[in-house]
């Protein structure tokens, strides 16, 4: 019975599915049981993961190890956390209604079938599952103009991403004669690699995925719908999405291209460094928070990517450790976010945190944690994702993108420094409302891990070690 | 274990940190909170600053050798681990930190009222990076530390400084960041090549000659941000013109020392070929720092800016004596880092005086202080006179050692070292002639009160230091003299093997 492998993807379709019904039979509106629910689902499937065996399944499709392991608990847990953060949120901003939680189910579902596809056929029925749900999400609320701007935007862009990878995808079929991963790293191991027809298709396929986890040069659509999309929204899209995204592009440019990688390499390596200089200048200029953290996580990408560059197994433990701690540090700073209240109003702007450091000191604290380590400065977590990553390029003699990668970080710095310096230098605009509870949790959680990860960073690398030793085999 | 039977340097390194949670934990209204921050402060830097003795009396000074020491595992497989240990070259240090944070603390007594509690947390933390950067010997603990002094002084630049405190504090982060991260891809690079990142083994490590060069300006590009030399030096007047008195005595006493600190731990025995290749440029640097930095004093009319700009001259002096590669010439640095930790510390603490006083630092606010504050102006006579390099007081010692040891490297050097004596006497005579001489033209000047009971307290110890480094300085030279001699051989045996290879 080779489906039981699979049994927290199916676990929590069902799971999806079953709260769906449960939303739909009461007559009251039932957005927080739903919620609790979903990220119980959510939290369960995570369990099943950590438990799960390794292998194939499902006629090849489907592949469990323990980088699939990794990249699972991660996108579930910033799947979950992001419910608890939307929990407040939505009930404020009359978004409170069921189908919020589901749709994230659904969506983490994609993330996990993207993270295990062993075919390029489970790859994008995968990546629809997760792409669909994400682009009503995007405009969830639906009275909003500039949330409809983006749920349109991202669907557009989204199904071109979507065309461009299926062309790709189809390409490489033709040339190769199988979309399962094993069989076309097989192929291309024994012939002369790199046909020009495999090349494009391979670009093409890059070029999809560089799309969801919003690279230069498929960045564009991303400061808009960051900034238009609910926050708690954005605060997903920032983080499970980009995780499975980032596992997906790893797993194949390594496993069944893994042959090509003088191709492929260039190509990942002018889309690292592109997003590591834009993240870095774009964001200089922006006056909203929301369009500031679109461009970081853009920066943040270009970082992540450097690892995979290198293509060594230093330079993916370094991509894993990477995403990890973004994902954290990015949870904790979208938490404030959400937070970000005036009077019941949601308030975004950059001048809007003035003087927190006198109104909220707890939650200004928190920021400064989030903000010194995105910039990278020790002792913070944030240093420690770039260490690994610049220590894969100097291993591999990869000078140039380690050189470009410390000076956009100092670039980066400035405008890190200054939301530190917005909330702690300025003077009070006026206090913001008191955060609940469940976003202080969120916050203090983060924030903790990100202040004493280095007492104990050893647990994570020997898990990132083993996923990226599982991945290159 | 080590000659103290605990873990003594971890204590001092994070014991400030205990500070930090006890003054968090305090809930009342703002004046309790800030009476609290007050005392919990004072008395953790205290507590500190007297276990940090313990290093005065137990360290060997006949060894070499690191004591002290303390391993932990912290990443085994990737041959970093938490390593520290105090050598001759860093114990001074550790207790010139611990020395000043007390100092500071109650000089910021009274002068800083708002935020309190904030102001004091982030000098502990300061602290405690400080004391872990000069103890660090493993390379990425010693990054860590070395970095993270930024955040903690950003805020204090930032939060509590004066009228363009968000410039300076920008530009001291950045400037500073820049030249770190250039370091840590040499960090990186040795990591990888050499296999660890524990110095005392980084040091049994030959560097190929190829690579020496990067990794040089790599850590240059660091360090000569931190000491600064001339043409990087543009941050430290915006600093500490900017920062409040506190945080100037600490950017003055300690964090200019880190890049001199750097340059003698990593850079002489790491890349000694390198650095004997590159020492002209140095000393070219320097020259110019020393010269051209004494001349802009000159000029000055702010008087944190004067000494800051003074500050500049005579690190010029300290990065001199570290590349003369002689027993006199690094003595004389590790002394002239240890009597301008004292000295400018209090001529910082000296202006701070005058602007808790009167808010003002403009020279010419000033005039006839000499009538109206005679024990203050006694003071800042003598701290003055050391400044100079008066002989008995404590720079005399440092820079007349450094221009012996460049005499045997080139006499010209030597001369532009003695010419930023010479211009120092007359910029430090020029201010002082203006600030306690002559009329006292404003009215409001003759209200002044003379020192405070707190503020003799502050300049005692250090106004014992400045006598006794100047009238005895034996016993502080003996601690260091170990540790010159055998890193002054080893940079000479890697030269001879380097000329042999070359023959």
């Amino acid at each position: 019975m080779s489906w039981i492998l699979a049994l927290p993807e199916l676990v929590l379709g069902c799971s999806g599915l079953v709260l769906l019904l449960a939303g739909v039979i009461p007559k009251t509106e039932t957005f927080f049981p739903i919620t609790m629910g979903a990220i119980g689902a959510l939290l369960l499937t995570a369990v099943l993961v950590l438990g799960q065996g390794e292998g194939t399944a499902l006629g090849g499709h489907y592949v469990a190890d323990s980088f699939s392991s990794f990249m699972k608990i991660l996108s579930l847990g910033a799947a979950a956390v992001s419910l608890l953060v939307s929990l407040d949120f939505n009930e404020k901003e009359g978004l409170a209604r069921f189908e919020f939680p589901v749709l994230v189910v659904f969506a983490s579902l994609g993330a996990m079938v993207m993270i295990s596809a062993n075919d390029l056929m489970a790859l994008y029925l995968g990546l629809e599952l997760l792409s669909l749900p994400l682009y009503v999400i995007a405009a969830f609320n639906r009275d909003n103009a500039r949330s409809a701007e983006a749920g349109l935007k991202y669907f557009v862009l989204g199904a071109l991403a979507s065309g461009l990878l299926l062309y790709g995808s189809s390409l490489v079929y033709g040339f190769a004669g199988t979309t399962n991963f094993d069989r076309l790293a097989d192929a291309f191991s024994t012939t002369q690699s790199g046909s020009a027809g495999v090349v494009v298709g391979v670009v093409f396929v890059i070029a999809g995925l560089a799309f969801k986890v919003s690279a230069v040069p498929f960045h564009m659509w991303t400061p808009d719908v960051y900034e238009g999309a609910p926050t708690p929204v954005t605060a997903y899209f920032a983080s499970a999405p980009k995780v499975a995204a980032i596992a997906l592009l790893a797993r194949v440019l390594l496993g069944p291209f893994g042959d090509l990688a003088a191709q492929w390499q260039q190509v990942i390596l002018l889309v690292s460094i592109g997003s590591m200089i834009l993240g870095s200048f774009a964001a200089i200029g922006q006056t909203n928070l929301k369009r500031l953290m679109a461009y970081s996580s853009i920066g943040h990408v270009g970082y992540a990517l450097m690892g995979l560059a290198v293509g060594s197994d230093i330079g993916l433990r370094g991509l894993l450790v990477y995403m990890a701690i973004y994902v954290f540090m990015n949870m904790g700073s979208f938490a404030v976010l959400v937070a970000m209240r005036r009077q019941g109003r949601a308030v975004e702007r950059v001048e809007d945190l003035a003087g927190l450091g006198r109104t909220d000191p707890t939650m200004a604290l928190w920021m400064a944690v989030f903000m010194f380590s995105m910039a990278g400065i020790p002792p913070l977590a944030g240093f420690f994702g770039k260490l690994y990553v610049f220590l894969a390029a100097v291993q591999g003699g990869y000078w140039t993108l380690a050189v470009i990668g410390v000076l956009t970080s100092v670039v980066s710095a400035y405008y890190y420094l200054r939301i530190v310096k917005v909330m702690y230098f300025d003077q009070a605009v006026g206090a913001l409302d008191r955060a609940p509870a469940s976003l202080t949790i969120v916050m203090a959680g983060t924030g903790l891990f990100t202040l004493l990860f280095c007492l104990w960073p050893a647990p994570m690398l020997a898990a990132a070690q083993a996923a990226a030793a599982a991945l290159l085999g | 274990m080590n000659a103290a039977g605990f873990p003594l340097l971890s204590l001092l390194t994070f014991l400030p940190l205990a500070g930090v949670a006890i003054i968090m934990s305090v809930r009342g209204d703002d004046e309790v909170i800030a009476r609290n921050a007050r005392w919990t402060a004072l008395w953790t830097s205290l507590i500190v600053f007297l276990l940090s003795l313990i290093l005065w009396a137990r360290f060997d000074t006949a060894s070499a050798a690191f004591q002290f020491e303390e391993k932990l595992e912290w990443l085994p497989e990737f041959g970093v681990g938490y390593h520290m240990g105090v050598d001759g070259i860093s114990v001074l240090f550790v207790l010139l930190s611990t020395a000043l944070t007390p100092l500071c603390i109650l000089a910021s007594w009274e002068s800083v009222t708002s935020r309190v509690r904030e102001y004091m947390v982030a000098f502990l933390v300061l602290e405690t990076m400080m004391v872990g950067m000069f103890c660090a010997l493993d390379f990425i603990v010693f990054y860590v530390f070395f970095e993270a002094v930024l955040i903690p002084m950003f805020l204090i630049i930032g939060v509590w400084g004066g009228a363009r405190r968000v410039y300076a504090a920008f530009k001291f982060f950045l400037y500073t960041l820049l030249g770190s991260v250039l370091m840590l891809l040499a960090i990186l690079y040795l990591w990888y090549n050499a296999g660890t990142t524990d110095i005392p083994a980084l040091f049994q490590y030959q560097v190929p000659r190829a690579a020496q060069t990067w990794i040089f300006f790599a850590f240059f590009a660091s360090f000569a941000v931190k000491v600064p030399m001339w043409p990087v030096h543009t941050w430290l007047p915006d600093a500490h013109v900017e920062a409040p008195t506190a945080g100037s005595v600490i950017l003055a006493g300690v964090l200019l020392k880190m890049g001199a600190y750097g340059f003698l731990r990593f850079t002489l025995p790491l890349l000694p070929e390198a650095s004997a290749t590159f020492a002209p440029l140095i000393f070219a640097l320097s020259v110019i720092a020393v010269v051209y930095t004494s001349l802009v004093a000159l000029a000055q009319e702010d008087m944190k800016k004067l000494i800051a700009y003074s500050s500049v001259a005579h690190m010029g002096i300290v990065t001199i004596g570290i590349f003369t590669f002689n027993q006199q010439g690094l003595s004389g640095a590790l002394f002239t880092m240890l009597a301008h930790g004292v000295v400018s510390g209090a001529l910082f603490l000296c202006v701070g005086v005058l602007y808790d006083r009167v808010h003002s630092r403009e020279i010419l606010r000033y005039g006839g202080v000499a009538k109206i504050m005679p024990a203050y102006a006694l003071v800042f006579m003598l701290f003055t006179m050391a400044s100079i390099g008066l002989p008995g007081l404590a720079n005399f010692v440092g820079e007349f050692l450094v221009i012996v040891g460049a005499w045997r490297v080139n006499p010209w050097v030597a001369l532009g070292a003695a010419l930023g004596m010479i211009l120092g006497a007359a910029y430090m005579l020029y201010l002082y002639r203006r600030v306690s001489f002559g009329k006292i033209t404003r009215e409001d000047l003759k209200a002044l009160l003379d020192l405070s009971p707190r503020e003799y307290v502050v300049f005692a110890p250090l106004i014992a230091l400045t006598l006794w480094m100047g009238i005895y300085p034996q016993p502080f030279l003996s601690f260091f003299e170990a540790s010159v001699a055998a890193l002054v051989a080893r940079h000479e045996a890697a030269l001879n093997i380097s000329r042999l290879a070359g023959m």
